[in-house]
């Protein structure tokens, strides 16, 4: 069992062309797996045993038919705030505890139609909103390296299920960091896309000029399979962007040496986790090995990010959430009156973090505060997304920390959501940026923490990206260990 | 204070969010110390400079305007808490 939680999307296909296994004993395998594991874990809200073997039995047929598809047979796993038709869709929310959307979303439609078995849907950070998964009105996410510590959020339980091996790989939104840092803290690769590369039609809206749903995987090989069944121009999504297929795995074997790195020096600040700063300093000599040139540059407004962010992102998502009414679906508190009832039902469905960035959204649009607020970090925006464009005049790429300190404790920074929020801080510019970024593994805490490593490349140039994340992981094994806990629990099995 | 006990009842209310007293300080003390932290924001000079609302410099996506989902109102209805001869159902308002 050890051997097959550990395969990658390309050795299962071929141990499936083989006839080695068979995609519906694959899924009992994973189904039983999880239901070991994530008594531990917690990365699942819902699972869909019944519907992943109707899927796998499909696969079995796509197979005897020789019409495999890209993903035929993988078993993964989907945020819980990405449609998924017939299966409930709550964004670990009260207010939509009962939501089963009637539609799949884009990227559900594509990976069915390549053959792919869904598991089930994870647990975040109720509608996106967090740091570590903690927000969930339903439960609690651990990170499978240390069972006290978060998995980061908000697609916590998609990092989590992966780095405990509970599928192959995931999708995950990430709108200030929500991919990245999770996957970072649980020693995975996530990547967001460029806004507009991937359709948003079918994630619940957060922040709209933001959210991307993306890729989360255990190696950079699969992560690029992944994008490519998902990326495309989808006509239900109005800020697509009309651009051609791109095959990103042709692109990982290219040689990515004379590619030029840039270096911020705003992200090595004195706040930096040390272990981190050394393991990215180790890093910085495997680029150099693989041929690359490094160089420092500067984007001066780094430090203004997150108060930014967290003006657009609140403004954005108090319009958003203004649909939760208790009408058309999800929770509804009964009262005599309509004004009443949305009162309640709102105070009822939505948890404190959710409330506190509608207030702060609410507050940050409403009259005599727009122009102070929302339009100045606007504005505040235009000179970020203008740094990148300065630095990628002189690099190909920009290679930052993901996260400045590894996992932390659960009910560390709860009760801060200032701290909470300052935890995105190396996320954030690329989605105000609206530029593709990889984290991936690139080094472990004395503690035996993963440290997570983030490249940020040109607006459609996830193809650099992910080949150097590739080159990088042909010379390390960073991404190959596994928390210690898998081990234990697999000797029980 | 850039924000007061009554400004949050105000946003609240704006907000369609009825707050506990509880709620009401706790919100009042939190967001204090986030405006706070964004008034970071006032020390760059933003004069002339344009806001970016969206990254991709977007046109109207327009479509044909041709009807391509089937009538699903049953299965739409069925999310709803409460519905009446194929209508959502809400509480008397005139």
């Amino acid at each position: 069992m050890k051997e097959i939680l550990e395969l990658t999307i390309e050795d299962l296909k071929r141990a499936y062309l083989r006839g080695d296994l068979d995609p519906v004993e694959l899924t009992e395998l994973f189904l039983k797996w999880i239901k070991r594991i994530d008594r531990k874990i917690g990365a699942f809200l819902t699972l869909d045993e019944e519907g992943a073997i109707e899927q796998a039995k499909a696969a079995k047929r796509r197979l005897e038919n020789d019409e495999p598809g890209l993903l035929v047979g993988v078993p993964l796993a989907i945020k819980d705030n990405i449609c998924t038709r017939g299966l409930l869709t709550t964004c670990a929310s009260k207010i939509l505890y009962n939501f089963v959307p009637p539609y799949d979303a884009t990227v559900v439609e594509k990976l069915k139609a390549q053959g792919a078995i869904i598991l089930g849907k994870t647990n975040m950070d109720e509608f996106a909103m967090g740091s570590s998964t903690e927000n969930s009105a339903f439960k609690i996410t651990r990170n499978p390296w240390d069972l006290e510590r978060v998995p980061g959020g908000s697609s916590g339980g998609s990092a989590a299920a992966l780095a405990s091996r509970e599928c192959v790989v995931a999708l995950g939104s990430d709108t200030g960091g929500s991919i990245r840092q999770p996957a970072s803290f649980c020693g995975v690769v996530g990547l967001k896309p460029t806004y507009g590369r991937v359709s948003r039609f079918g994630l619940v809206a957060f922040a709209s000029s933001l959210d991307q749903i993306g890729p989360m995987a255990k190696n950079v090989k699969d992560c690029a399979l992944l994008l490519e069944v998902i990326a495309g121009h989808d006509p239900r999504d109005s800020t697509s962007l009309p651009i051609p297929f791109e095959e990103f795995t042709k692109c990982l074997e290219e040689d990515p040496s004379g590619l030029r790195v840039g270096i911020p020096k705003e992200y090595f600040i004195p706040g930096l986790d040390e272990e981190i700063r050394k393991s990215l300093q180790e890093a910085f000599e495997v680029l150099e090995d693989l041929g690359l040139e490094l160089k420092e540059i500067s984007l001066p407004h780094t430090e203004y990010a997150v108060a930014t962010y967290y003006i657009i992102c609140t403004s954005e998502a108090s319009s958003n959430l203004a649909r939760y009414d208790g009408v058309r679906y999800g929770l509804r508190e009964e009262r005599e009156d309509l004004l009443e009832m949305y009162l309640e039902t709102r105070s009822k469905g939505f948890g404190p973090e959710v409330k506190r960035r509608i207030m702060l959204g609410t507050f940050s649009l409403s009259a005599g505060y727009y122009d102070a607020y929302y339009k100045k970090a606007s504005q505040v925006r235009t000179l970020i997304k203008r740094d990148f464009e300065e630095a990628f005049r002189v690099c190909d790429l920009i290679i930052t920390p993901t996260s400045p300190t590894p996992a932390f404790k659960i009910g560390e920074k709860i009760d801060d959501p200032l701290q909470m929020y300052l935890s995105d801080i190396f996320t954030i510019p690329a989605n105000l940026a609206g530029l593709p970024a990889l984290s991936l593994p690139c080094g472990f805490t004395r503690d035996g923490l993963p440290i997570g490593m983030q490249l940020i490349g040109r607006p459609c140039d996830e193809g650099t990206l992910l080949k150097v994340g590739y080159a990088f992981q042909k010379l390390t094994d960073f991404h190959l260990r596994r928390p210690p806990l898998l081990d234990e629990e697999l000797k029980g099995l | 204070m850039k924000i007061t006990i009554e400004q949050v009842e105000y946003v609240a209310k704006l907000a369609r969010l009825k707050l506990t007293q509880e709620e009401k300080e706790l919100f009042t003390q939190q967001l204090n110390k986030v405006l706070e932290y964004m008034e970071k924001l006032n020390e760059l000079d933003t004069s002339g400079i344009e806001p970016t609302f969206h990254v991709v410099p977007h046109k109207n996506a327009f479509r044909d305007d041709k009807v391509t989902n089937p009538n699903q109102r049953e299965e739409l209805l069925k999310n709803a808490p409460k519905t009446k001869e194929g209508f959502f159902r809400v509480p008397r308002v005139i």
